[in-house]
């Protein structure tokens, strides 16, 4: 008992020490703090929303087409609505379907992945085949069709992003595995009696994180590009608000009123750049092949 | 080239299984507001097969993909590859020209950022690749318009012509060539941080293999080690990104072409959205589908060709 609550102890002192160690690699790195630091800050001005601004999302609240000014931080768009609320109720959008978009993809993308690098020969010629596949459809395209199919709903979107965007995970998992599995460790767990799923996620997945980590952040912000896309062609949710659909709102009024289209698009831009900025610390924190260079 | 069969096929599958997704029928799309009878209504199934069972479905439309028919449009009744056909050279234009283009100075822009890392240099070509990698086409798109065509008035904003005067010969081509500009802008820019940002990674990861090394050892001078060592084996994944990344790009021509009003098939795409003309759509993407796997093995040709490595047999 005693010795078990010791082990436990260093087990958390161990996490602890290499939670610290991560963070001394990625804190080098000053673009991705401050990649860190715009995502986290977008993050509170999101949830916060309520409590930044205090006009609702999507009401026409003022004249229409005015300028930036302390009143409207960005201006009014063409039907009077509140712009600077509607970027910050766009970020929640944007951000809750990039996030569970990609954790969608990219758990499709791990268990595939997995499965064909784990077990090879014709199961992996099914499951790449079929990656494959996924991969030459352009993913806007697919998209734009599995969601004027199923409608454009914020939950549609997720699950359409989310299972049209895997192949990517799928594929680097599935390396990561080849690799792994021939490992001794990996020999000498299956010699120990070790079942298939206790070698997958017991003994190789935990070596295949990092990778995965460092993708998903890119997934992020690929999910939130895919979606702003669909949006601006017309294929968001209406009832909320959404970058998207105010840029689109916006390219008829450009020579009228450049706010409209200058404020969510910068907004876009800048969540997107802090989560490849995150990902490409990540990268340089946790791969330690390209570490000392 | 064996290997590009099974993917129509899986193409052409999951477009299958994608148009009964749909909820409800056809039917109802093809009607719109309409009052059908009963009759009518079995009929307009029966002549499109839609009484059948799936596997017969399934068998009659591989068949029929096979046979280049992809079907008629609902709305036009035209033939979807006549439509796609009539659209598809300006898409290419649009999409070729900015490829080319920007990945040559991606290369050349890389191998400077790579040459001496770390430097202000390669620091100000890094930050401007993922700034450009991270901004929507589309934004993109707008800043473009307010600057270059509403601000300075260098270029005309949108279409594909200008409507206002009649222009034949060369002054019709200029005047093409001059909406072209802003669009192909934004696509180009896109292409070019990507390019740029691989290059770069892909030159410092070939820099320090062993063979550089002992190239270096050897005396020969930099500029040979750079150019003919160390970019020859980090052209491998470039390439590959600048031929696989072909639907990336056409995505990012639908994008722009609703931005420019550009008469390709990003506007055929969107109208077949909303009219729910499904024949059109996924004729689409069978057809870009089709267009980048083609895309695919003219890389895989181009790696082998690099790449001594590699030969096919």
């Amino acid at each position: 008992m005693k010795s078990d609550e010791a082990s436990q102890m260093t087990g958390t002192r161990k996490s602890y020490l290499r939670i610290v160690k991560f963070w001394r690699l990625y804190r080098k790195n000053r673009a991705a703090v401050l990649g860190l630091v715009v995502v986290t800050g977008l993050s509170i001005l999101a949830l916060g929303a309520p409590l930044v601004t205090s006009f609702e999302p999507l009401r026409l609240v003022a004249r229409p087409f005015q300028s930036p000014s302390s009143q409207h931080l960005m201006g009014t768009d063409h039907m009077g609505r509140d712009l600077f609320t509607d970027v910050l109720y766009g970020a929640r959008t944007s951000l809750q379907i990039g996030f569970l978009a990609a954790t969608t993809s990219v758990l499709i993308g791990t268990i595939v992945g997995a499965l064909a690098g784990y077990y090879g020969s014709y199961k992996d010629e099914i499951l790449m085949r079929i990656t494959e596949v996924f991969q030459v459809v352009p993913r806007l395209f697919l998209a734009l069709a599995a969601v004027a199919i199923v409608g454009p709903t914020v939950w549609n979107v997720i699950w359409v992003i989310g299972l049209t965007s895997w192949p990517t995970t799928a594929r680097l998992v599935r390396a990561e595995f080849l690799s792994l599995r021939e490992r001794p460790f990996v020999e000498a767990s299956k010699g120990l009696g070790a079942g298939d799923i206790q070698v997958i996620w017991g003994e190789i997945f935990p070596n295949a994180t990092s990778s995965i980590v460092v993708n998903s952040s890119f997934e992020v912000a690929r999910a939130i590009v895919l979606e702003a896309g669909l949006s601006f062609l017309g294929l968001g949710d209406a009832n909320v608000a959404s970058w998207g659909r105010t840029l689109q709102e916006a390219q008829s009024y450009l020579q009228r009123a450049w706010w409209t289209s200058l404020f969510p698009g910068l907004f876009i831009a800048l969540t997107v750049l802090g989560l490849n900025l995150i990902g490409d610390g990540l990268n340089d924190a946790l791969n330690p092949r390209l570490r000392e260079r | 080239m064996v290997g590009a069969i099974p993917l129509v096929f899986g193409v052409v599958v999951l477009t299958f299984i994608l148009i009964h997704l749909t909820p409800g029928d056809v039917t109802t799309v093809i009607a719109g507001d309409a009052p059908l009878s009963v009759e009518q209504i079995t009929e307009i199934r029966r002549s499109l097969g839609l009484d059948r069972p799936l596997y017969e479905q399934f068998v009659t439309y591989v068949l029929r993909i096979l046979q280049g028919d992809l079907g008629y449009s609902y709305i036009s009744r035209k033939s979807v590859l006549e439509l796609i056909l009539d659209r598809v050279g300006f898409t290419l234009v649009l999409t070729f020209a900015p490829m080319v283009l920007a990945s040559i100075s991606g290369i050349m822009l890389g191998v400077m950022a790579s040459r001496n890392q770390y430097s202000l240099g390669d620091n100000a070509i890094s930050a401007i690749s993922i700034i450009g990698y991270s901004i929507p086409i589309f934004w993109l798109g707008h800043l473009l318009i307010l600057v270059f065509a509403l601000q300075l008035d260098w270029f005309p904003a949108q279409g594909l012509i200008s409507l206002r005067v009649r222009l034949e010969g060369p002054a019709l081509w200029l005047d093409m060539l001059r909406h072209l500009v802003l669009p192909a802008t934004a696509l180009g820019l896109l292409q070019l941080a990507l390019v740029t940002r691989l290059t770069r990674s892909s030159m410092l990861e070939s820099l320090t293999q062993d063979y550089i090394t002992w190239a270096r050892s050897k005396g020969l001078p930099e500029r040979t080690i750079t150019f003919k060592h160390a970019l020859r084996n980090a052209l491998l994944p470039v390439t590959t990104l600048v031929g696989y990344q072909f639907g990336y790009l056409l995505t990012g021509a639908v994008l722009t072409e609703t931005v420019f009003a550009w008469p390709g098939l990003g506007r055929l795409l969107v109208d077949s959205v909303f009219l729910r003309d499904f024949p059109v759509l996924t004729g689409l993407l069978i057809f870009v589908s089709f267009i980048v796997i083609i895309g695919n093995l003219l890389t895989d040709i181009a790696y082998a060709f690099l790449d001594p490595r590699i030969r096919y047999g």
